[in-house]
């Protein structure tokens, strides 16, 4: 059989362009040209509806007609696939958490936003411009979507009320095998979160931020919750949360408001803990490579626009970003803003916005040093493999 | 031996216990199919044809199913055209390393899909190939090729060699002889093989789901992306049973056109 | 004088045959032209991609981006598998289940294909391969979802079991994965083993049963043994369709699969710990066909 060698010089170059990765110029857009068509999102699920599931929510047609850019959208499991997908160098950006624009962010994924060609920025509330999670040096880096904590819910029928988190850890055993918890590292924090209230000795300040000692303890507190046998869901699949919850196959667990809304017709009830929860605050970013900037734009102004806005933050459950977007969701859902806390910045103050875990700390001093993410990462493969 | 009559009927017994097993999914998912509860419950809430009038009025699944489509039909012709060339040249000459072709076009089956999707990809982005539907094509086909050739082949050892020696006897050479003798003794292998290999890249999402790209859309992505609409699940039972209905067609076509001898379609 | 009408000169050969009668004097330049297309395919794209893939287990990751720094050569990757237990534990349980599926799909698969091979008639046995063949055509993640409808909490299966008092598992179990994969792949095992019943020929059973041996014997010594290769060629499905998938263990289950640890690794970023734990399923599998050869499985396919 012949062999076919494949000629070293091949191997070589292809070796060399894939080194050559996606690093590239990140400059911002000076000025918005014409739409280019087409537009490829990387989205939470639920994010960019089009109608075909309720076809009062839809900010997505009026936009496509309006600028001719057809959108396509992926939906992310969690914020680090999200990453991922962005690397791919095939989408023009999207949505996401602070634990993904840190890292899109520190290397050069995203590119800085010129407010000038976002009208609707000035709109948005202050308490969501420039904040860590979206801005560097100053300089924005996005336009601010939504924000919302990991609540608490639980079957009324078989739990009683919760005010706490000692459902999903202390008093977790007599939930055996029906408790829903977030498949993602980004848990861990949770853990640590309840730490800080049950343990203050460890001195835990930052849920993301956890020295040796108090990884540790977050971990030992998981692999106690991992003995009884819990359930769990991710951005991906959390219609199997809906389901499970109305079936009864899981009685307690961490939620979004979506998935709360979509359990109206069940018993369920959900709150934010009293030793506060994790959450997140999603910014739309653009990639430094989009294909499609000027479609990318538009549709940042478009989200903060108060109709977009509006119904997507009603539809998720989250937060709304502008006065404007709060005046439109009170048409279709009276109380919205009141309920999810829009404009009150003391309801976030105990919630904690997912970030990603550094070495560093992500703080000045120097001195400290923290259990990075690839340790997150590999202490939950620990705990879910075994 | 002739089996005895308690070994006849335990086998057809046996059989159809073993018929409802492998129907079991397909009459609960019929069933779902006009369950008014939207989360699958049993037994049904009530009866309705709610979902069937949303999957109807579905804009995202026609794309999809002619994406499908034509990536099958593309994966299907290229998988057909390399099987068949391979099986010729292992079945009529003799080389080294003609053991290894057939290990060779399995290892696309052999190994995690995951594993291929991500090897791919991978490839795509260093080679700058635009993700879509070539892309998706080049996945499929590289499974697919074994299906092709396991059918070929087999048929090619029971064809015998007289014919296309009578032929070029008489005068006619390779290409006439090939499209004239041997390719009507192929014709229903390669319809067989053809229809397994385009149902396993109808039905393919792992490789498709990491060389699909964003804009593309195929049936089964549509599917994977219902999980998260929540109230949109039974709108993919009603996908299922119109697809399980659409396949009749074609299956039993070719179950007459290829007869009994056939009827072995080789994996 | 007339010309002989049957006596027309030959007409010059077209093209097409005059390149037949050159490749006919050169067997290998044919041989090497049949194999071009297909092994450029499998060993540049398929072989080349893969190649690719596994290089980036041999480079590291940055901690905090999750970019590959390529050529940033390292074995921690190998490490990681190597010294954390519960890759050991996930490729073993895998392992357990799809060898277990095997099992199960070859015993369902028996019957059934000797009733076709065997006992049925010719109709009837059209009429099985169709009903066979048909459930592969409903799609795998529907199939799948129909199974979680019959595990879930509020499905099929508890309500069977409501009457005794019991409760379904739920969507849990790792038994649910065995179930189910046992279910998706048992076609690909009922194929082989059907062809390879029909080859074996009946005067062999008639002339075993002649000798004496009873039905038992005859199966055990004369039958198995003749559609062993058949069984190890449908094996090669289910073990190696059970190995890579981490779909199924998702919905239907929480425990996790290679499949899983491969995919989730890939997706958050870990690449080199994907890439490097794809070599386990790679060496499982290249094994297993080298022996599944070596049985005469390539033939049965």
């Amino acid at each position: 059989m012949r062999q076919l060698r494949i000629p070293g010089l091949l191997l070589v170059a292809v070796l060399v362009l894939s080194a050559c990765g996606t690093s590239g110029p990140s400059g911002m857009l000076e000025e918005l040209g014409d739409g280019e068509g087409e537009l490829n999102l990387i989205i939470w699920s639920g994010y960019a509806e089009d109608g075909s599931a309720f076809p009062e929510f839809n900010w997505v047609t009026p936009f496509e007609d309006e600028t001719g850019c057809i959108v396509n959208s992926t939906v992310m499991a969690d914020s680090a696939a999200g990453v991922q997908l962005l690397r791919s160098g095939e989408y023009d950006g999207g949505s996401f958490s602070g634990n993904a624009t840190d890292r899109l962010m520190a290397a050069g994924d995203v590119a800085p936003v010129n407010v000038d060609l976002l009208p609707n920025y000035a709109n948005v509330f202050d308490g969501l411009k420039l904040q860590a999670h979206n801005s560097l040096d100053g300089v924005p880096y996005g336009m601010p979507h939504g924000r919302g904590p990991n609540l608490l819910a639980w079957n009324t029928d078989e739990v009683e009320p919760q005010t706490t988190q000692n459902g999903l850890w202390e008093d977790a055993a007599q939930y055996a095998g029906r408790l829903s918890i977030f498949d993602s590292p980004d848990f861990i924090a949770d853990a640590s979160l309840h730490l800080m209230a049950t343990q203050p000795d460890l001195g835990i300040e930052n849920p993301y931020q956890l020295t040796q000692e108090q990884f540790d303890a977050a971990i030992a507190l998981l692999e106690e919750q991992n003995t009884h046998d819990p359930q769990f869901w991710n951005g991906a699949t959390f219609a199997d949360q809906i389901t499970a919850f109305a079936g009864g196959d899981i009685v307690i667990g961490t939620t979004w408001q979506f998935q709360v809304n979509n359990l109206a017709d069940s018993p369920i009830d959900a709150v934010k803990p009293a030793e506060g929860a994790t959450g997140w605050s999603d910014t739309w970013m653009i990639a430094s490579e989009a294909e499609h900037p000027n479609c990318m734009y538009m549709w940042m102004n478009h989200m903060a626009s108060a109709e977009a806005n509006g119904q997507a933050t009603v539809y998720f459950g989250e937060a709304s970003t502008s006065p404007q977007a709060c005046e439109y969701a009170e048409t279709i859902a009276p109380g919205h803003c009141e309920l999810t806390h829009a404009d009150d910045e003391e309801y976030w103050e105990d919630i904690w916005y997912w970030s990603t875990a550094r070495e560093d700390c992500a703080d000045d001093d120097d001195s400290t040093t923290c259990v990075d993410y690839d340790a997150w990462t590999e202490a939950w493969t620990t705990l879910r493999g075994g | 031996m002739v089996e005895s009559g308690w070994v006849r009927i335990g086998l057809r017994a046996a059989t159809g216990v073993i018929l409802g097993f492998l129907y079991l999914p397909l009459v609960v998912v019929l069933i779902h199919a006009f369950n008014e509860s939207p989360f699958n419950e049993w037994p049904p809430t009530g009866f309705t044809l709610r979902w069937f009038g949303e999957a109807m009025a579905n804009s995202a699944i026609p794309p999809a199913f002619v994406n499908s489509v034509l990536a099958a039909l593309g994966a299907t012709a290229v998988a057909l055209v390399l099987g068949t060339l391979a099986a010729m040249a292992v079945q009529r000459f003799s080389f080294f390393g003609r053991d290894s072709i057939s290990f060779l076009l399995v290892l696309p089956i052999a190994l995690p899909g995951v594993v291929t999707g991500i090897a791919l990809s991978a490839t795509y982005q260093t080679v700058g190939i635009p993700f879509g539907l070539l892309t998706i094509i080049i996945g499929h086909a590289t499974f697919c090729v074994v299906i092709a050739y396991n059918n070929v082949i087999a048929r090619l050892r029971r064809l015998p060699r007289s014919p296309e020696e009578a032929s070029a006897d008489l005068g006619a050479d390779t290409w006439i002889t090939f499209r004239r003798i041997t390719m009507p003794g192929m014709r229903t292998a390669l319809l067989s093989g053809g229809l397994l290999a385009f149902a396993l890249s109808f039905d393919e999402v792992i490789v498709t789901l990491f060389t699909a790209g964003a804009g593309t859309q195929t049936i089964p992505l549509y599917v994977l992306g219902v999980m998260q609409r929540p109230t949109q699940l039974p709108v993919i039972n009603v996908l299922a049973i119109v697809l399980v209905l659409f396949s009749v067609v074609p299956v039993y076509i070719a179950q007459r056109i290829s007869g009994a001898e056939a009827a072995g379609a080789r994996v | 004088m007339t010309t002989d009408a049957t006596a027309r000169p030959a007409p010059a050969p077209s093209r097409g045959r005059r390149v037949a009668t050159w490749l006919h004097a050169r067997p290998r330049l044919q041989l090497r032209l049949l194999l071009a297309a297909p092994l450029f395919w499998m060993v540049v794209v398929y072989i080349g991609s893969l190649a690719i893939l596994l290089l980036n287990a041999f480079w590291t990751t940055d901690a905090f981006t999750g970019k590959v720094n390529p050529f940033d050569w390292s074995l921690s990757a190998f490490e990681r598998i190597a010294t954390n237990e519960v890759y050991r534990t996930i490729a073993l349980r895998t392992v357990g289940i799809a060898a277990l599926v095997t099992l199960t799909d070859a015993i369902l698969a028996f019957p059934i294909a000797y009733y076709m091979a065997r006992v049925a008639t010719p109709r009837v046995r059209a009429a099985l391969v169709v009903a066979i063949l048909m459930p592969l055509w409903a799609s795998y993640l529907v199939k799948i979802f129909a199974w979680r409808s019959i595990f879930q909490g509020n499905g099929l299966l508890s309500w069977l079991l409501a009457p005794f008092g019991l409760d379904a598992p739920g969507t849990d179990e790792i038994a649910n994965s065995w179930i189910v994969f046992s279910y998706l792949w048992l076609p690909y095992m009922i194929l082989p083993v059907y062809a390879g019943l029909e080859r074996v020929p009946s005067s062999l059973l008639e002339a075993s049963s002649d000798l004496g041996a009873r039905a038992g014997t005859t199966f055990r010594r004369v039958v198995l043994p003749l559609v062993f290769p058949a069984l190890v060629a449908g094996s090669i499905f289910t073990f190696s369709l059970t190995l890579g998938d981490y779909i199924v263990p998702d919905l239907v289950s929480d425990a996790k699969f290679i499949g899983n640890v491969i995919y989730d690794n890939s997706t958050l970023g870990n690449v080199p710990v994907a890439a490097a734990y794809s070599l386990v399923p790679i060496v499982i599998m290249v094994i297993y066909l080298l022996v599944a050869r070596r049985l005469g499985a390539f033939e049965s396919l």
